[in-house]
């Protein structure tokens, strides 16, 4: 069974801007599932509809199991969430406003609830400030807090919508830290995150948006596993080595001599493709190419991520 | 009882805010005010005119009725703008903090949601009226004679009826500030800035109340918000004026029924964006 699964869901404004388009997401049960995308891509509109606070314009969605909007009375108590950056009031103490959600529970227990709010404030850190008001917390605090208040039961699903959004990066390893107990203990975390460097380390499969597209989905190995290797030859002769490359049947050789490149190393690349790289290298020596370097690049997940997403400006919706 | 607990906390924190304790506490200080400026301007019982205020006859001799002219005088603005506040900010107010989103993820449900804080809206209002009531009791029993009430229809009755009666009239103004607080909660569904949603509720009774002195749009008069706001005085008679009791009260319900429903059918249909 999937933690959250979808089909189709579809999100058009009402001015027919498409925010979120067919998407079938397919997060498993214990997973550590990174929702990533750029600002805008449509991530936190999908997270709005998992959690029914958005009404898909058509598609489906399901919540452990149960369909969402319809079963959010009876589903959202397993499940935890953070959307959009936290939001409490300022004027009250950090724990009052943990009891105040926790109010709204009709299925909380209320003897328990002191000992829950302080077991969720311990959690993350902050039960020295749990009588300090809302509004003196900082930024890490405040995320923090949101992330405790998603903590006040036992969760089978926890929904992080950029749980690290505006923290130092001191703050964004506590959240990390944070995310891994709470994965430790069986629970699924669908964290989103427009940075794939910043749930890279913690998660175990991934889902890519662009422009309201899911453009891939699946383990972090199956991503790395659509890079193509590059070979890359540092030479002085680079237009020589590039036909040599070419000649070899290899795809997309390119020559970077030096007065192309001024400042850098003078080189040839080709794709790698099934040719063996010792190969290459000898072919190249045979040829009298003068080889002062020679390596096989895998793109960077970080590399791929960009080619999925698109870089720079292209961002709309 | 889940229900019992989320109302408990919701009215816990309307009415330990501290904006709405100033108000409630700025409620309490006219009747005060009031009463002061009636008694250093008061004629002597046995004679005068008192022309202009309405019970202002009667205070003289009784100081039970400051609590009318208190309701009534507060009637025309002050009560409706603390209600408004209240109501207005209801939903709006949690929009603006975000603090919906995470309301209706716990689930809090969003029909549950809605009756909680109409709940609490209308609570608030029916404190707000008793405070005014209770205030204006205690000035008046400190400043003027206190005893058994001669009502309008110069009918005395005792003390304890007439401050039975005294009772109802305080229900009846805090049931036409609950027929307000729907409107302030429907019109609280449509915006996430409380400050709009408090003003708009307001310049409503604004302008129903101009309307209403307009003579020559009697025929839209009983149709109006505020227009059997006052009619409370039907019961400080003998016989009391039931038909314009209940002409107000099924105004009132007719009110909240309508903008109950707007308000329901809009939040439990739209997109938290918030």
């Amino acid at each position: 069974m999937t933690a959250i699964s979808t089909s189709g869901l579809t999100k058009r404004f009402h001015g027919g801007q498409l925010a979120v388009d067919q998407i079938d997401l397919a997060v498993p049960h214990g997973s550590v599932y990174g929702f990533l995308g750029p600002n805008g891509s449509g991530k936190t509109t999908t997270i709005r509809m998992l959690l029914g606070l958005a009404f898909p314009t058509s598609g489906n969605a399901t919540l452990l199991g149960v369909p969402m909007p319809a079963g959010a009375n009876r589903v959202l108590p397993r499940v935890g969430s953070l959307v959009e950056g936290p939001a409490f009031y300022p004027f009250l103490t950090g724990a009052a406003n943990l009891a105040r959600y926790d109010a709204a529970d009709r299925t909380a227990d209320p003897a328990t609830a002191r000992a829950r709010i302080d077991e969720a404030l311990d959690r993350v850190g902050l039960l020295a400030a749990a009588r300090k008001r809302y509004r003196h917390y900082s930024l890490g605090m405040k995320q923090r807090l949101a992330i405790a208040a998603s903590l006040l039961r036992p969760r089978e699903l926890i929904i992080l919508d950029e749980p690290t959004n505006g923290l130092d990066p001191q703050g964004t390893r506590e959240v990390r830290a944070l995310v891994r107990q709470i994965a430790a203990d069986g629970t699924t975390v669908f964290v989103s995150s427009h940075l794939l460097a910043e749930v890279e380390q913690i998660c175990t499969h991934v889902g890519v948006m662009r422009t309201g597209r899911l453009v891939f989905q699946g383990s972090l190995s199956e991503l790395r596993r659509t890079g193509a290797a590059r070979v890359t030859v540092q030479t002085a002769d680079a237009e020589a080595a590039a036909k040599v490359l070419a000649g070899l049947g290899l795809a997309d050789a390119q020559a970077s001599p030096a007065e192309a490149s001024p400042g850098a190393q003078p080189h040839a690349t080709a794709l790698l493709g099934d040719a063996l790289p010792e190969q290459v290298c000898a072919e190249l020596v045979h040829a009298g190419i003068g080889v002062r370097g020679y390596a096989i690049t895998s793109p960077s997940l970080e590399d791929l991520f960009v080619g999925l997403t698109g870089e720079g400006f292209d961002v709309s919706g | 009882m889940s229900a019992a607990r989320f109302f408990g906390s919701e009215l816990r924190l309307v009415l330990l805010r501290r904006r709405n304790l100033l108000l409630l506490a700025v409620t309490a200080l006219f009747p005060l005010v009031i009463g002061i400026a009636l008694r250093l301007s008061a004629p002597k019982p046995e004679g005068g005119n008192g022309a202009g205020v309405a019970f202002f006859n009667q205070l003289a001799g009784n100081g039970v009725f400051l609590t009318f002219i208190a309701l009534s005088t507060l009637l025309i603005l002050v009560l409706p703008v603390v209600v408004s506040v209240v109501a207005g900010d209801s939903i709006a107010g949690e929009a603006g903090y975000g603090t919906l989103r995470y309301l209706l993820a716990v689930p809090a449900g969003r029909t549950r949601l809605l009756a909680v804080k109409y709940g609490v809206i209308v609570t608030f209002g029916l404190c707000a009226t008793f405070i005014v009531s209770a205030m204006a009791l205690a000035v008046g029993a400190v400043l003027f004679p206190v005893g058994p009430v001669t009502l309008l229809s110069g009918t005395t009755v005792s003390l304890g009826t007439g401050l039975l009666r005294l009772l109802f009239v305080t229900l009846y103004v805090a049931a036409a500030m609950a027929a307000l607080g729907a409107i302030g909660l429907a019109i609280s569904t449509l915006t996430e800035h409380a400050i709009g949603a408090i003003a708009a509720a307001t310049i409503l009774v604004v302008v129903s109340e101009v309307l209403d002195n307009v003579p020559q749009l009697g025929v839209i008069h009983p149709y109006l918000l505020t227009h059997w706001w006052l009619s409370f005085d039907s019961l400080l008679r003998v016989p009391v004026d039931t038909s314009a009791l209940l002409h107000g009260l099924l105004s009132f319900a007719a009110y909240a029924l309508i903008f109950g429903s707007f308000a329901w059918a809009r939040f439990t249909s739209s997109d938290v964006t918030s």
